[in-house]
């Protein structure tokens, strides 16, 4: 499997990316896309509001598993990818197509810079599967 | 990631792994959940044929004078309806009312009998197989020979409507004469004593094959070779609980366990209460006549969230009223479906039902199953 060495990662399978010095794309990892299997929906009701690290986001239905989307880092979601969303292109597969690029799930426009560097590097995100 | 150490395996576990399959621990065995993905292996089943290694099944042999006795001792179907080749769904009452188990009766042949014996196969659930065979044995008042052949035998499901076409030309058994939930054993591309049985928990048709597990590799490796052409792919345990789920068929620990009634959940079809005594059979003949409390139904989703095992059921006013047992995307229909008991008053088909989940609070309908129709 793939892990990006460019990319942040945390311990419940997201990925970061961060496309300038407060907005962070985020994602789910390829390990995490794989154990859910065919993404079939994919929830994110929270776009405007300023969330928490650890709070819950959104949510994704695979065929047999639900699973709650966990904000990496605190901040207000400013983005659902709109190839995601059911009311425009409805395409969760992406996710597991490519969890890196087309799949990635939300912006987050972060409130307090020093929790990226509790974020993992690829190389300890993937130690921390085996 | 599940500790594969401790777990059971069957003996092709290595043809999973080797084959790419995602495995999980399922009943203290370390099974493939899926190989190319769910909703591909469930449209290869519902379209073509697929082949499921689903040996962690139990199978318990009963042979004596008294066999078809036990047996009818111990089921809630009408096992003396049987003939020798002829299989049965059926379940095994505990004395409250609930459930100790499904599943399959068979009627062997007596050659392996001595004068005036009956043969049955027992097959259950993996997870329950020790629960069961204590249970059985405590009510062999009839001096009935029981073997657990569980951990020697194998079993292979081979399902899909060109199932026929992929077996036919490895065995001399007229699959075309063999009626559904009837058997027989013979030969298959060489390897003796196969019992093939006309069985599945699909509903696309197809055979269940158990054979020696010595013998389970090469049998795997023999029907794949003859489906090739028909595009044949292996089947994990995830597009199994799909394609059972869009049947409408009941999982043991999902949908039926020990506090559930089989007239709850729609298995008055397998529950004989016209037969002389089974445990618990006054309770459901009381059931029978006064009415339950509670109905095992389904429901289809108009929500895009998918129910899920344990969430609550409530009424438009927000009461709740039952809980889901089963759900998940049903491939078929590309919606969510669900099981679950809800209070007899909410059980007509057409009712609106609210999933809760969390905060959320999501609309469903009744439907009456199967969800998926051929």
């Amino acid at each position: 499997m793939n892990y990006p060495k460019e990319l942040k990662y945390t311990a419940e399978h997201e990925w970061i990316r961060m496309e300038s010095d407060n907005i962070a794309v985020v994602g789910i990892t390829d390990f995490a896309q794989s154990e859910l299997g065919d993404l079939v929906y994919v929830e994110v009701e929270t776009v405007g509001e300023t969330l928490a690290k650890d709070e819950v986001f959104g949510t994704v239905e695979a065929v047999k598993t639900t699973s709650d989307l966990f904000m990496p880092l605190s901040g207000k979601v400013t983005a659902f990818n709109s190839e995601l969303d059911e009311s425009e292109g409805d395409n969760p597969t992406l996710i597991n197509n490519e969890p890196y690029e087309g799949g990635w799930i939300v912006k987050i426009e972060i409130s307090d810079p020093l929790e990226l560097e509790g974020l993992m590097d690829a190389e300890t995100y993937e130690a921390s599967l085996s | 990631m599940s500790n594969s150490d401790t777990l059971k395996t069957t003996a092709i576990t290595n043809i999973h792994r080797e084959l790419g399959a995602r495995m999980a621990a399922f009943a203290g065995y370390d099974m493939p959940i899926s190989y190319a993905g769910i909703n591909e292996e469930h449209a290869c089943v519902r379209e073509k044929v697929g082949l499921f290694d689903v040996s962690h099944m139990g199978e318990f042999i009963v042979r004596g004078k008294q066999a078809l006795d036990l047996v009818q001792a111990i089921s809630s179907n009408d096992a003396s309806k049987l003939i020798i080749g002829q299989a049965q769904y059926s379940c095994i009452p505990n004395d409250e009312g609930g459930i100790v188990d499904d599943f399959l009766v068979y009627r062997l042949d007596e050659d392996q009998c001595s004068e005036g014996e009956q043969a049955f196969m027992l097959v259950v659930n993996a997870s329950n197989i020790e629960k069961d065979w204590n249970w059985i044995q405590s009510k062999n008042k009839y001096d009935c020979r029981m073997i657990n052949i569980s951990d020697q035998t194998g079993l292979l499901a081979l399902q899909g409507p060109l199932a026929t076409k992929v077996l036919q030309p490895i065995t001399r058994v007229n699959l075309e004469e063999m009626k559904y939930y009837h058997f027989a054993k013979g030969t298959v591309a060489g390897i003796e004593n196969v019992l093939i049985s006309a069985t599945g928990y699909t509903g696309s048709g197809g055979y269940e094959l158990y054979v020696q597990n010595d013998q389970l590799k090469a049998l795997w490796e023999a029907i794949m070779t003859a489906g090739e052409e028909h595009g044949i792919t292996p089947i994990g345990l995830g597009a199994r609980d799909t394609l059972r789920l869009e049947m409408g068929f009941c999982l043991y620990g999902n949908d039926i366990n020990d506090t559930t009634s089989p007239i709850e959940a729609g298995l008055g079809w397998i529950t004989k209460t016209k037969k002389d005594h089974f445990p618990s059979i006054e309770i459901f003949r009381k059931q029978r006549a006064e009415g339950i409390s509670r109905k095992l139904v389904g429901f289809i989703m108009e929500d895009r969230r998918v129910p899920r095992h344990g969430y609550k059921i409530e009424n438009a006013d927000g009461e709740i009223i039952g809980e889901v047992t089963s759900g998940t995307q049903a491939p078929s229909l590309d919606k969510p479906i669900g099981m679950g008991y809800v209070q007899k008053a909410f059980a007509k088909e057409g009712t609106n039902l609210i999933i809760s989940v969390g905060k959320k609070k999501l609309a469903a309908t009744v439907v009456k199953p199967p969800f998926y129709k051929k």
